[in-house]
């Protein structure tokens, strides 16, 4: 008789999902889901809440990434009241949600996903997680820490909070940025992009290389993708710009963030809390078939760097030409998640710099004048794991009416579902498998960084 | 007679204490509390190893997980030494179903001294991983807002969750006719929960986030065998911000313009944001947030919301901040959305859904 696997919890991610391996009498897969168990409902309590509240309410939504929602919800908070923030304030707003993405990527890679290849897939449970990293290799480790560190200490000296930040305001930011915290950020943001270019080397020699044929084989797939490029260039952007939906033959759409209804739809099964968006506006519905997927693009780093004509800034424009070279656009192997996620490391350190090197950065000229009222908004950045969408309306007293959210992780559960299907398929035979076997198939959902 | 009871329902003696306090004796009702919420820390035996650990989280966000690894310096001895964490989703491996996802159908967690807890309760597997990490954890740490008072997802408490869960189903840019998913999920709770509304907890220890120094010093306590020295005061007390009166102020101010403030001199020249007019809860809320001197939002120069919750053990910081504006003599109608006075507190039954209007019955 068949059985199912529950790969319960599924560990090393942001969340709470289970995977389930359903096996048939010869011990093959028969298929395979990967749900995500829960559910906290935003869009519905920030309802009547005042729209200016909204940005120090929904960043709870991922602890993780709390700036992305931050900013992404003052933006369309920014559209309810029709206000458009001071050019200070909208810097600013950039220069706080690029720095996150700093200590972001290298939370993912070193403390989530690093075990996995620094001490090798089939590792024995017990050791394979960060504190076997720190026992392995203690240098690389503490050096880590302390960057990581470094980064969420930042945006903590300078913005108040590092996790779940209140800085960033409708119209602006809440407060100016005097001549030495900048000098001081300079600094420090220097000391991370040398890091950067050392985690990317580092990785490429002893990640990368070594795991070629993992790269090739785990967990890919072929979808199209889904990014935010520069509306004058096409250029990489994780703060503002025009959206970019790829199909997996390279060609693209670009559209603005509140036309979004017209080129995206979600999807729901009834296995998993998460919904599943896909791209509506290209007409074929929605399938998670292997062979024929339909309607499925992918977002978060990998979607980002294919969509993009090119990176803004000279080390990571660098990395992507060579990147390109060995792996042409659009790179579809979901392990090269990671690959990307380090070139997006150095852009951040890159781009926090330009930020911070601008004339107006320090002007005291920060928040726009408010009043609240009816409208919508809708406000997109680019979060770490992928699209970040907030639509919102407000009523006469400017409270909220309704809201739509579409957050990043959930572009990749339709790419995850199918990711963990390929692996499991490949790997298990003939009711064959072990902890190292299963875990490689959690390996195509964690470079998703879900 | 209590005692014998407590013990037949399986609390070991180590785990309670009794003390009559009676109503007029503040001081000792203190005491008594303070005394009672001795961590169990005796409870931890020396050993080469690091003490066993236990994570979960549960209605969350993975903010408490990154408050933890915020700790800095101290975190690599903490992680590689002092700890020996046995099972921690967001860190390590270990699996509910065994390694192989194929033994047995209850979860199963193991046994560890110190068990910490992120998140409120809300579906049926958060109740199952608490009451499993209660049975197998000696000393039980709620961490956070959501598992000491709800938190934010608590919010959902205010409304009737049942129909606004399913309307999340029915956003615009949902397929038309979906449906809320009901298989292998697990089913919702009529409500959110602190968790110690549903196990007995041992230590709480509140914020959103919580402040990575009161994390490790509950730590460091624990395994030094004393007492945690963690704040008791409210926001207000340890804000550093010039108080001169609330002046001519009646009604409080929505945070749409900035606060005035000189940014060239320090929070302590800035004034209270009370008297300048804006809602701050710090009268009402429980400090601890301040990293750098003043209150962390404060220090943003932004108003506090409550964060860490209520800074009296019980209190509503709804009615408690209502009263204070009262008292003042400012209009508290003023306020637009009371409700979310608590939105960091909203469990232990202080939001509830509005009552609908009467419908007479025929």
């Amino acid at each position: 008789m068949g059985k199912v696997l529950h790969i319960q919890p599924v560990t090393r991610i942001e969340g709470h999902a289970r995977i389930s391996v359903h096996l048939n009498d010869e011990g093959n897969v028969e298929d395979a889901y990967m749900s995500l168990m829960s559910l906290r409902g935003f869009e519905k309590f920030i309802e009547g809440r005042p729209a200016e509240e909204v940005p120090r309410i929904v960043n709870r939504i991922c602890g993780i990434c709390p700036w992305m929602h931050h900013t992404a919800s003052n933006k369309a908070v920014d559209g309810c009241f029709g206000v458009t923030p001071t050019p200070t304030g909208h810097k600013l707003r950039e220069l706080l949600q690029v720095m996150a993405h700093i200590n972001d990527k290298i939370l993912h890679f070193f403390f989530l996903a690093a075990p996995d290849f620094v001490l090798g897939p089939d590792a024995d449970y017990s050791v394979r997680n960060v504190i076997g990293v720190v026992k392995a290799a203690p240098e690389l480790a503490s050096q880590v820490v302390k960057m990581r560190q470094l980064g969420q200490m930042m945006l903590d000296r300078f913005a108040g909070k590092a996790i779940h930040p209140i800085a960033a305001v409708v119209g602006g930011f809440s407060k100016p940025m005097l001549e030495a915290e900048r000098q001081e950020l300079l600094k420090d943001t220097q000391t991370l992009l040398d890091f950067s270019q050392y985690a990317l080397d580092y990785a490429k020699k002893n990640v990368f290389s070594k795991y070629m044929d993992v790269i090739g084989e785990l967990g890919v797939i072929t979808t199209g993708f889904l990014g935010t490029v520069d509306r004058e260039d096409g250029s990489f952007r994780i703060y503002d710009g025009r959206q970019r939906l790829m199909k997996a033959d390279g060609s693209y759409v670009d559209f603005e963030a509140e036309d979004y209804l017209e080129y995206l739809g979600e999807h729901v099964e009834p296995w998993g809390y998460g919904k599943m968006p896909y791209a509506k506006s290209w007409d074929e519905g929605f399938s998670l078939d292997l062979d024929a997927p339909k309607g499925i693009y992918r977002a978060n780093t990998l979607a980002r760097l294919n969509v993009c004509d090119q990176m803004s800034t000279p080390k990571a424009q660098a990395a992507l030409e060579e990147f390109r070279e060995a792996f042409g656009r659009p790179a579809q192997a979901t392990l090269l998640y990671h690959y990307a996620r380090l070139i997006e490391l150095v852009y951040a350190c890159e781009r926090t710099i330009e930020l911070l090197e601008w004339d107006g950065i320090t002007d005291t000229d920060v928040r726009a004048k408010v009043t609240p009222g009816a409208g919508r908004g809708v406000g997109v950045v680019e979060a770490p794991r992928g699209t970040l969408i907030h639509d919102y309306s407000t009523d006469a007293n400017g409270c909220i009416e309704s809201a739509n959210l579409i957050v990043g992780t959930t572009h990749n559960i339709g790419p995850m579902n199918m990711s963990v299907k390929q692996a499991a398929t490949s790997l298990i035979k003939d009711g064959a498998y072990d902890q190292g076997i299963l875990n490689k198939v959690e390996m195509a959902v964690r470079a998703y960084d879900p | 007679m209590i005692a014998e009871l407590l013990e037949d329902y399986g609390y070991e003696q180590e785990r309670f204490a009794i003390t009559w306090v009676s109503s007029a004796e503040p001081d000792r009702f203190v005491s008594a509390v303070r005394s009672h919420s001795r961590p169990g820390s005796s409870l931890i035996e020396e050993g080469d190893m690091g003490v066993t650990t236990a994570l979960e989280w549960l209605s969350s966000c993975s903010g408490c997980e990154i408050a933890i690894l915020n700790i800095g310096e101290g975190l690599v001895p903490l992680l590689t030494e002092h700890l020996d964490i046995v099972h921690a989703p967001v860190l390590m491996d270990h699996k509910y179903f065994g390694q192989c996802g194929d033994e047995g159908l209850h979860l199963q967690i193991p046994e560890a001294v110190v068990g910490i807890v992120s998140g409120g309760v809300s579906n049926e597997e958060h109740l199952e991983v608490l009451e499993e990490m209660r049975k197998k954890c000696k000393v039980l740490i709620a961490l956070g807002s959501c598992a000491t008072q709800g938190g934010i997802p608590a919010l959902m408490n205010g409304q009737d969750s049942a129909s606004s869960f399913d309307e999340i189903y029915q956003t615009p840019s949902t397929d038309k006719g979906a449906k809320r998913p009901d298989e292998i999920v697990p089913a919702l709770l009529d409500r959110t929960y602190a968790v110690d509304e549903k196990v007995k907890v041992d230590l709480t220890l509140p914020g959103c986030p919580p402040n990575p120094a009161h994390i490790a010093e509950v730590i460091s306590a624990l395994l030094g065998d004393r007492e945690p020295e963690l704040p008791t005061k409210s926001v207000c007390d340890t804000c550093p911000t010039k108080r001169e009166g609330k002046g001519s102020v009646t009604t409080v101010k929505r945070y749409t313009e900035n606060v005035e403030f000189d940014p060239e001199k320090p929070v302590s020249e800035m004034r209270c944001l009370l008297e300048q007019g804006y809602m701050c809860m710090g009268p009402v809320t429980a400090a601890g947030c301040a990293r750098r001197g003043a209150p962390s939002c404060i220090d943003a120069r932004v108003p506090c919301r409550g964060c860490f919750g209520s800074v009296m053990p019980k209190g509503n910081q709804m009615l408690d901040m209502m009263n204070a504006l009262a008292s003042n003599g400012i209009d508290f109608k003023s306020v637009v959305d009371r409700r979310s006075m608590l939105r960091f507190s909203g469990a232990h039954g202080n939001l509830r859904p509005k009552r609908r209007a009467a419908v007479k019955e025929e």
